[in-house]
């Protein structure tokens, strides 16, 4: 953390690069509705406060769990090794080392956007809304860590540098958009099996109050203790066969 | 020489073969990219005829084209160069009798190649079986979206190469590089054809190289830009071919000199 305050510029160039690539999605939304009026039966407004609200776990986790470079930096440079002889889990101490707070910048926008787009959206504000914010937060975070440290442990099992991460980054933003305008493969697809549309569409639906998703909604929890106990399973079993492998 | 250089086109695809499960995935990734943007644009176009001067199909295959285009056109010079600089490696390139900036390029193009072959032909095979993706009947048409193609890939990776030889000045071009993928993804036209942007920003970006990459060899594949207008296309990526090589040349000898100053 404090080798990253070393670097002021980088820090700033981080959080202007990570508001870029943010801002090209909202690019899009807004060209989008530029030629038409609603996007599957959501309207402009509706589709920018999905997208505050993906902000904001999505900037809490790219803070705390930063594994891009794992498996130059740990398995082929060798500090993985460094990490096990500690006594704290070798997963809390990799995620400690890269902790990355410019990405905290997006969360604080996120909750902006969703401020303003509410308000024009006349969304009423609930005695519920500031815990239910927390715990959706919470849970799509645990969905996030969950599916790329699955995806990451794989670099336990084979040398092959994990070329999905990058694509993976592009599809989660696909979560973002009404799911319904896609057809059922992919809606399955981003449910259950790699559930963005739970980091994003789902959880907001229920801040904007639309009946059909509320119960998606309320399964966000679940999935994403669902989601991080296969990612720390497959964290685990992966640490073990990295060990009986003796290097 | 040649020989040599022909070489390092060989090596990267034949490194590249060892990664197969990469590419397995990969096709999978972007055949659901292609489907996620067609149902996204179909539900933009709902009952609208056409956006932007693209019908509904054209819109269809443009997003088919573009996406595997990228999978030829993408690659990593720019990661690899900054790497080379940092961990020094770039000296003893620097020294070997050959010249480091055509290698990367080679090597590009080596895995280009490969991605040519087992990524974009099998998912364009995959996408035309999925979505109703129209392919031009004109011979001319797949004859200069091939070579338009080769232009992107050497465009996108000049783009490539000055960020990655950026790292000899600025101490840290991670945020650069992240910045560029960003920048090249939206202003070539990728995510959005560049003519549904608002006016003054599709004015600024036709002075820019990006569209040169993606929009428009799609715009000639979907038929939208015929006869003339293909050469006029081809013309702008040939200039901005020329107009990048200037920036390289520079950086690759102010490199150099700053090598000799640091000791290297």
């Amino acid at each position: 953390m404090k080798t990253r305050l070393t670097y002021r510029a980088d820090f700033w160039v981080e959080v202007v690069s990570d508001l870029l690539f943010q801002a090209t999605n909202f690019i899009f939304i807004l060209v989008i509705f530029m030629h038409t009026e609603s996007l599957g039966g959501w309207s402009q407004n509706e589709v920018v406060f999905v997208y505050g609200f993906f902000m904001v776990p999505f900037g809490v986790f790219s803070c705390f769990v930063n594994m891009w470079g794992f498996s130059e930096r740990y398995i082929v440079k060798g500090e993985m090794d460094r990490i096990l002889t500690r006594p704290a889990h070798n997963l809390f101490q990799i995620f400690l080392e890269n902790v990355d707070p410019p990405a905290l910048v997006g969360s604080v926008i996120g909750l902006v956007i969703m401020a303003i787009s509410g308000s024009n959206l006349g969304l009423p504000f609930e005695w519920w809304t500031i815990p239910m914010i927390i715990v959706l937060t919470l849970s799509a975070v645990a969905i996030y860590t969950g599916i790329y440290t699955t995806l990451t442990s794989l670099s336990f099992y084979s040398d092959a540098p994990t070329g999905i991460l990058p694509l993976m980054y592009n599809i989660q933003t696909y979560g973002r958009y009404p799911v319904t305008i896609y057809n059922r493969a992919i809606q399955v697809l981003l449910t259950w099996i790699i559930p963005f549309a739970f980091v994003g569409i789902y959880p907001a639906a229920l801040f904007l109050h639309r009946e059909e998703m509320q119960g998606m909604a309320l399964l966000t929890p679940v999935i994403g203790a669902l989601f991080l106990g296969i990612g720390l399973l497959s964290w685990n079993y992966g640490v073990k066969r990295y060990k009986g492998a003796g290097s | 020489m040649l020989g040599a250089y022909f070489d390092f086109i060989r090596i990267r695809f034949l490194t590249m073969l060892a990664y197969r499960v990469n590419y397995y995935s990969g096709i999978l990734i972007y055949t659901l990219n292609i489907g996620v943007n067609y149902f996204t644009w179909r539900a933009i176009y709902g009952e609208g005829e056409s956006l932007g001067g693209f019908t509904g199909a054209q819109m269809t295959t443009y997003v088919a084209v573009s996406w595997m285009a990228r999978a030829f056109y993408f690659n990593n010079l720019d990661r690899e160069i900054s790497t080379d600089i940092r961990d020094g490696s770039i000296a003893i390139q620097f020294i070997r009798p050959y010249n480091y900036v055509l290698v990367k390029m080679m090597q590009g193009l080596g895995e280009g190649l490969f991605r040519f072959m087992m990524l974009m032909i099998p998912g364009m095979v995959i996408a035309i079986l999925l979505f109703p993706v129209q392919l031009p009947t004109d011979l001319s048409a797949w004859a200069g979206f091939l070579v338009m193609l080769f232009f992107s890939f050497l465009i996108s990776s000049q783009i490539n190469i000055i960020t990655g030889l950026s790292a000899f000045f600025v101490e840290n071009n991670e945020g650069m590089m992240r910045m560029k993928r960003v920048v090249v993804d939206l202003f070539s036209g990728l995510i959005v054809p560049i003519s549904l942007f608002p006016g003054w920003l599709s004015s600024v970006l036709e002075v820019l190289p990006f569209q040169a990459i993606t929009y428009l060899p799609g715009s000639v594949f979907t038929g939208r830009v015929q006869g003339v207008g293909i050469w006029n296309v081809l013309g702008i990526q040939i200039i901005w071919f020329a107009v990048l090589l200037i920036p390289i040349v520079w950086l690759y000898h102010a490199a150099r000199q700053r090598l000799f100053v640091q000791g290297g």
